[in-house]
This record gives structure tokens, C-alpha cells and sequence, in this order.
């Protein structure tokens, strides 16, 4: 029980074993979990970086969405306009095209009408003159009866 | 048994159990038993370390990795409560070697008194002592190399200046020098000393309170009274092995905490 060589004996144990268990335990599996600890530091980051991206993407997002929705309402809304106006002229021509039509048709009547009473007119002196031949029940000379003929066709 | 051929007694029952295996007579005495048991324990420690790290894993850690992860990380974070600052390289693989290493030589506190002894004896050896921490030189060899490194990095940190000056200045300030020199010099001293007995008592004190249980029914005869003893005894020694459970943890981890707090102190400057 007294302090002997066997003391150096430890000693010298003791300070190996220190290397021993740097060696083999403590430098290995210190390095691995430092290893790990930093990987799941990046990781958390990593993953915090990436919600942060998802939140501005969908931002961007929403604000293009409202944009593409604001500018296909300018679009209706100018489709509708010209489409508007389209019908508007196409009216208008019609109705010009229609108002031509009906004044063209018009003065065909009204020659059409003059026309006719001319035919009707030389027509009418023609039977009046065939029915006083036939009342006379003779021969008037042309010459005789121009003057009433014509003084006929006049007044008809 | 060795006590039978010992004629029985107790006191020589006990002084066979405290005497070791040696070589040599005086300071060339080598304790045999305590260098063998304390390098078994050792190359047990080291060959489990090899083990676990051949199969290191760092996404899925097996079971025996996992219980050496937590121990690291324990020792890890004691040595990083004790000291504010930078950490040297060798504090906390020290730590864990003392503590691991410490605890597997106490551990041989709990197999049985007799058990390795006997065996020993059936092969030809008279004396043994298994637990390596019950030998001073032991737990003194320990403490001696954490005594110098707190003196290397009292150096390294305050300078030899700084180092003397905490010698002729620390207690008493300029005026008491020569009280300072005695004072300072206990107070270090102190440190190694009651490191080294505070293991050294605990288990040697432990082994001892197993012989005396075994005191118990030594050399008994077939009687009626073995029909008391008996009995008393097992309850004892497993009410005994239960607390020893907690001493041989407890006695480890404050060797390993005291290991750290003495280097760290080594690195706090002089607080004057």
C-alpha cells in the first residue's frame, strides 16, 4: 500500500490511454457530429431560404395574376368598344345604302309613271279619234280634224 | 479459498484481499494486478472504441454509437460550462478518458470479492487485487498528470512571472509573502492529494465493507445460525452493491469534473 515504481507504471498507462481514446473515440466521433450538427445547420437554413423564396415567388405571383386579369379586362372592355362601333357603322351604311336604294326605286316609279300616261295619253287619242270616225261613219281627212285631235289629246 | 489455507481468520482474510501481486520490494515494488487490470480494462475500452468506429454512421447512428455519442456529448458539455473561453485540445478527451476509464476500474468494486481471487488461486497465484483504484498509485498517477498540466497551463497562461506572483502575492496580498509562499503552495499541493485519496478512500472503503459482509458466513459451519447469517448476508451485499452502483458513477464523474475545473482554474488570469 505504499507509492512505488508501479505509480509510474500508471502514469505512463494513463497518458496512453488518453491518446488511445483521442484516437479512437473521441476524435472520430467528435468530428462526425460536428459534421452532422453542421449539416442539419445548413439544412434548417437551406429550408429557411427556401420558404423565404416560396413567399416572394407566390407574391410575384399573385401581382402577375392580378396584372394578366387587369390587362385581359382592357381587352374586353376595348373589344367590346370596337365591336360597338362596327355595328354602328355597318348600321349606318345600311341604312344609307337602303335610303339609295329606296330613291333610286322612286325615280324608276315616277319615269315609269310618266311614261305610262304618255303611252296612255297617245293611246286615248287614238280611240277617241276611231270612236268619232265611227259616230261620223265616214271618212275625216286628217287634215280636217288635226286641230280637234290634238285639241282632244290636250284636255285628256 | 485463500482465507481457508490462511487458517481462517478474518484479519488475515482481509489483509490477503488488500495485499497485490507484486514484483520487486520497496519502491521497486511493481503491483502486478493493478497494471494488468487497469491495461485490460483499457485495451476493453479502446477495442469498443475501435468497434464503434469502424460502423460510424451519421444518419443513422446504431445503438452502441448512440450510447457513446451521449457520453460525449455529456463530457463535452462540461467542459465547455467550465471554461469560458477557448477549449485545449487535450482537456476534453481527458475528461472522457477519466471518466470512462475510471468507471470500468471501479466497476471491478462489484464482482464479487472472491470471485477472481479464487479463481487466481486455483491457477497459482496467491495474491490478487482487481480493482485498480483502490491502489494509490493508481488514482495518485492520475492526479499527478492532471497536477501538471494545471501547472503547464498556469505557465502557458499567466507566464512564469505571473505564475510566481500567484505564489508570493495570492492570499494575503504584498505584505505576508512568506505566509503567501506556505499558503499557496498547500492550497496546490492540496489539489493532486485529495484528487488522488478521494477515489483511493471511496473504493478502497467500498471493497472493504464487501469483505466485511463476507465476514459474514467466512468459515461458517452447516449450523442453525447460517440459517440467520446467510440471508443477512445476500441482503447486505445486494443493498450494498445497489448503492456502490451510484458511488463507483458518482466517484468517476466528480474525478472528471474536478480534472476539468482544475484546468480551467489554470486558465482564469489572476483575479486581483
Amino acid at each position: 500500500m505504499s507509492i512505488s515504481i508501479t505509480l509510474l507504471a500508471q502514469l505512463i498507462a494513463f497518458v496512453l490511454m488518453i491518446w488511445l481514446v483521442n484516437k479512437y473515440l473521441w476524435a472520430p466521433l467528435s468530428a462526425l457530429m460536428e459534421a452532422r450538427r453542421k449539416k442539419i445547420a445548413d439544412g434548417l437554413s437551406a429550408s429557411e431560404r427556401g420558404k423565404h423564396e416560396l413567399k416572394l415567388a407566390q407574391e410575384r405571383s399573385t401581382e402577375l395574376l392580378r396584372e394578366a386579369k387587369d390587362k385581359a379586362n382592357d381587352i374586353i372592355a376595348q373589344a367590346n368598344s370596337r365591336s360597338n362601333q362596327i355595328l354602328e357603322e355597318a348600321r349606318d351604311n345600311a341604312k344609307t345604302e337602303a335610303e339609295r336604294i329606296v330613291a333610286q326605286a322612286n325615280t324608276e316609279i315616277d319615269r315609269e309613271v310618266n311614261r305610262a300616261k304618255e303611252e296612255l295619253r297617245t293611246q286615248v287619242a287614238d280611240v277617241a279619234a276611231t270612236g268619232a270616225e265611227r259616230i261620223l261613219k265616214r271618212e275625216v281627212t286628217d287634215k280636217d280634224h288635226e286641230s280637234a285631235i290634238s285639241d282632244l289629246i290636250a284636255r285628256i | 479459498m485463500a482465507t481457508e489455507n490462511a487458517g481462517g481468520g478474518p484479519v488475515e482474510y482481509i489483509q490477503h484481499h488488500l495485499t497485490n501481486l507484486s514484483v520487486g520490494e520497496g519502491f521497486w515494488q511493481l503491483n502486478l494486478d493493478t497494471v494488468f487490470f487497469s491495461i485490460l480494462l483499457g485495451a476493453v475500452l479502446v477495442l469498443v472504441a475501435m468497434r464503434i468506429g469502424r460502423s460510424l454512421r451519421a444518419e443513422t447512428p446504431n445503438g452502441l454509437q448512440n450510447a457513446a455519442e451521449g457520453v460525449l456529448e455529456f463530457v463535452d458539455d462540461q467542459v465547455r460550462d467550465s471554461f469560458g473561453g477557448r477549449v485545449p485540445k487535450i482537456v476534453a478527451p481527458l475528461a472522457l478518458t477519466v471518466l470512462l476509464w475510471v468507471w470500468l476500474m471501479n466497476f471491478m468494486d462489484l464482482i464479487p470479492v472472491d470471485l477472481l481471487p479464487a479463481i487466481a488461486s486455483g491457477l497459482g497465484v496467491e495474491y490478487l487485487k482487481v480493482v485498480p483504484t483502490t491502489d494509490l498509485n493508481t488514482t495518485l498517477a492520475m492526479a499527478i498528470f492532471v497536477f501538471a498540466l494545471t501547472i503547464y497551463y498556469s505557465i502557458k497562461v499567466k507566464g512564469l512571472g505571473g505564475y510566481i506572483k500567484m505564489f508570493l502575492f495570492h492570499p494575503f496580498g504584498k505584505f505576508l509573502i512568506p505566509l503567501n509562499i506556505v499558503m499557496t503552495a498547500i492550497d496546490e499541493i492540496a489539489k493532486p492529494i485529495s484528487l488522488a485519496l478521494r477515489l483511493f478512500g471511496n473504493m478502497f472503503a467500498g471493497e472493504l465493507v464487501f469483505l466485511l459482509i463476507a465476514l459474514l458466513t467466512l468459515g461458517a459451519s452447516i449450523s442453525a445460525s447460517l440459517l440467520i447469517w446467510f440471508p443477512l448476508q445476500v441482503v447486505l451485499d445486494m443493498a450494498w452493491i445497489a448503492f456502490h452502483i451510484l458511488i463507483i458513477t458518482l466517484q468517476a464523474f466528480i474525478f472528471m469534473v474536478l480534472t476539468i475545473v482544475y484546468i480551467a482554474m489554470a486558465h482564469t488570469q489572476d483575479d486581483h
